[in-house]
């Protein structure tokens, strides 16, 4: 593990005067300037815009004006946008932990010693990491499906009928399976680097001492890979609440996800089909600001510094 | 392992202690498989198949399915697939360039405003990157480049995840002893930089690599706002528009099955080779820093 011995900042070196620094910096610094921080700024310029009748000429004119925080205080009320946000809860109560739960429970059962057949498990399990959302939610739509899903054949025949997945309420597990599906694998992995980055000479005393696997997995290996489960939440929550391409790609199998299903989707809405950019920008200035607010909060509470630098 | 000595005493039935993790790893590979048994398997059925025979029994439209597919549109399917591997392929590859070196640039040399620039970098890994589609489409829209390759690539190539991880490992891979005996030897900072640095850095420009490229592939939402003509879509944009259709023409629903099944392959081939050299102990040790 040669990423645990960092050099501290004080071995850095102290060059006065060398360009070098710049120069390797200038293309990252650009292109963050230009698609990063000009969007961003623009964003929230855009957002205190709207489009008023100003009189002048015979019939007057619809022009682009300063309008103060009227696009918020329309997003914040609008009941399909604040909808989308209780879907995204209820979507995201389901998916983060059992995405993060089986991930830690599959990288510990790598990490013993007893289990088989790991290399073909770890890679099978890793495989869906490959396929894209979309691709997922198109595969995972048809076995929905009625007519061409394998769980319904099964319950079927056993005369129970098919399992509603597409409907209200199960469209909330269906959607989060994918997401699961899509993210058990990828996390598993970095849980398991982590569990293998565990000095063996702790481990070897504590079973000398007379711990249990059990005992060995919830008292030492979770508590050292907190920091790595952090991060892994983080980016759970993150990529939950900017899930829009899965949803979006069972629309056309289910009547269960309306236009406005989940935040993204409205705001896509709002700006391409309702033409109204600035209530869109005001949107997606309030999910990013939800998304930091929300990752700051995880932070805090689970008191680690995940990006704990100088 | 030596563990099982310690283990005997404790556990009257090893068998069981070593069936169980070994049963519950199989379920979740098992899990992980099945919709590319079903895709698979689907793949093969002709359009009256899909909707009649046994969803995972294998059909007999292959081929039919295969030719169909590459004749759609014109060849489109091959279009979409070439965008797909330009936008992640020259993407990951000028963002691992452009992580490598800021990377480097934050990681071994103090200079003003080098914090400045490190927390605008961790900012943007907490930024949810795809509510910035929308801006960055109004603002490409303004200078005329909406709806061209370069409004997928460019956007592309800025990972402030893949800045970090590259921080991170210049930091561990790079010493600075080496950098200063250099330096003696009259090196220049970009010799430097070229000779020693980068291939000490090899590793971690795979990870980045790695990441960014699936990242890219993955994406949906981007090239679904930017790009309006057909012929630009990336896979995952042009199998949407099979499936949206699809209700209306059902024959499309054949096509955008043996086209995932299809795109899936080189992805997976492409992550377990790579597997061997990446090093995903970047993201999770990357908290100790």
């Amino acid at each position: 593990m040669t990423t645990k011995d960092l050099n501290p900042p004080s071995r850095r070196l102290r060059r006065r005067g060398t360009a070098a620094p710049y120069i390797f910096l200038t293309p990252g610094v650009l292109l963050y300037v230009c698609f990063l921080l000009v969007p961003i700024v623009y964003s929230i310029y855009l957002s205190f815009q709207g489009l008023r009748l100003v009189s002048g000429g015979a019939f007057g004119h619809r022009q682009s004006t300063f309008i103060g925080l009227e696009n918020y205080a329309t997003a914040v009320t609008d009941a399909e946008f604040l909808g989308g946000f209780r879907r995204l809860a209820i979507y995201g109560i389901i998916a983060v932990p059992l995405t993060l739960g089986l991930a830690l429970l599959f990288a510990l059962l790598l990490d013993l010693g007893s289990a088989r057949a790991k290399r073909f498990s770890r890679t099978a399990i890793f495989i869906p990491y490959a396929v894209p959302g979309v691709v997922a939610s198109l595969m995972w739509g048809f076995m929905y499906l009625p007519a061409t899903s394998p769980f319904s054949y099964i319950t079927e025949k056993l005369g129970w009928g098919t399992i509603p997945f597409l409907q209200n309420p199960e469209i909330f597990s269906s959607v989060a399976n994918i997401a699961i599906w899509s993210g058990v694998g990828f996390n598993m992995i970095i849980l398991y680097t982590s569990l293998r980055g565990i000095p063996a000479d702790i481990l070897d005393s504590a079973r000398i001492d007379g711990a249990n696997e059990w005992q060995i997995a919830t008292r030492i290996k979770i508590p050292l890979v907190a920091p790595a489960l952090v991060l892994t939440g983080l980016f759970a929550l993150i990529g939950t609440l900017q899930v829009y391409g899965e949803p979006t790609t069972l629309r056309p199998m289910t009547s269960a996800i309306t236009q406005t299903w989940v935040p993204l989707m409205t705001i896509y809405r709002d700006a391409f089909t309702l033409d109204d950019l600035p209530l869109a920008a005001a949107s997606s200035v309030v999910l990013a600001l939800g998304t930091l607010v929300v990752s700051v909060i995880l932070l805090r509470l689970t008191q680690k510094r995940a990006f704990g630098e100088d | 392992m030596m563990n099982t000595d310690f283990r005997g005493a404790r556990h009257a039935t090893p068998l069981l202690a070593k069936a169980v993790p070994t049963a519950v790893l199989l379920v979740g590979a098992f899990y992980c498989l099945v919709p590319v048994a079903w895709v698979l398997a689907a793949s093969s059925k002709s359009r009256s198949q899909l909707f009649t025979t046994f969803t995972l029994a294998p059909g007999t439209g292959l081929a039919d399915n295969l030719q169909n597919l590459f004749a759609y549109g014109d060849g489109q399917y091959g279009k979409w697939a070439l965008n797909s591997l330009l936008y992640a392929g020259v993407g990951a590859v000028l963002s691992m360039i452009v992580s490598t070196m800021s990377g480097y640039a934050l990681a071994k040399y103090r200079f003003r405003g080098s914090s400045v620039v490190f927390f605008a970098i961790l900012g943007g890994v907490l930024l949810p990157g795809i509510t910035l589609a929308i801006p960055q489409y109004l603002l490409m829209s303004k200078i005329g480049i909406a709806g061209s390759v370069w409004s997928v690539l460019l956007p592309s190539i800025i990972s402030p995840f893949g800045i970090y991880l590259s921080r991170v490992y210049a930091m561990a891979a790079v010493p600075t002893e080496t950098m200063e005996a250099a330096r003696l030897d009259g090196a220049s900072e970009l010799r430097m930089f070229r000779s020693i640095a980068m291939p000490m850095m090899v590793p971690g420009m795979v990870t980045v690599f790695m990441l960014q490229f699936v990242g890219v592939w993955n994406n949906f939402l981007l090239p679904f706002i930017m790009l309006s003509d057909q012929d630009r879509y990336p896979i995952t944009v042009g199998l949407y528009t099979l499936l949206s259709k699809g209700s209306g023409e059902p024959a499309l629903y054949s096509l955008a099955i043996i086209g995932s099944a299809l795109s899936i392959i080189p992805l997976v081939l492409l992550l377990l080779f790579l597997q061997r050299f990446w090093r995903m102990d970047l993201i999770s040790g990357g908290l100790k820093g």
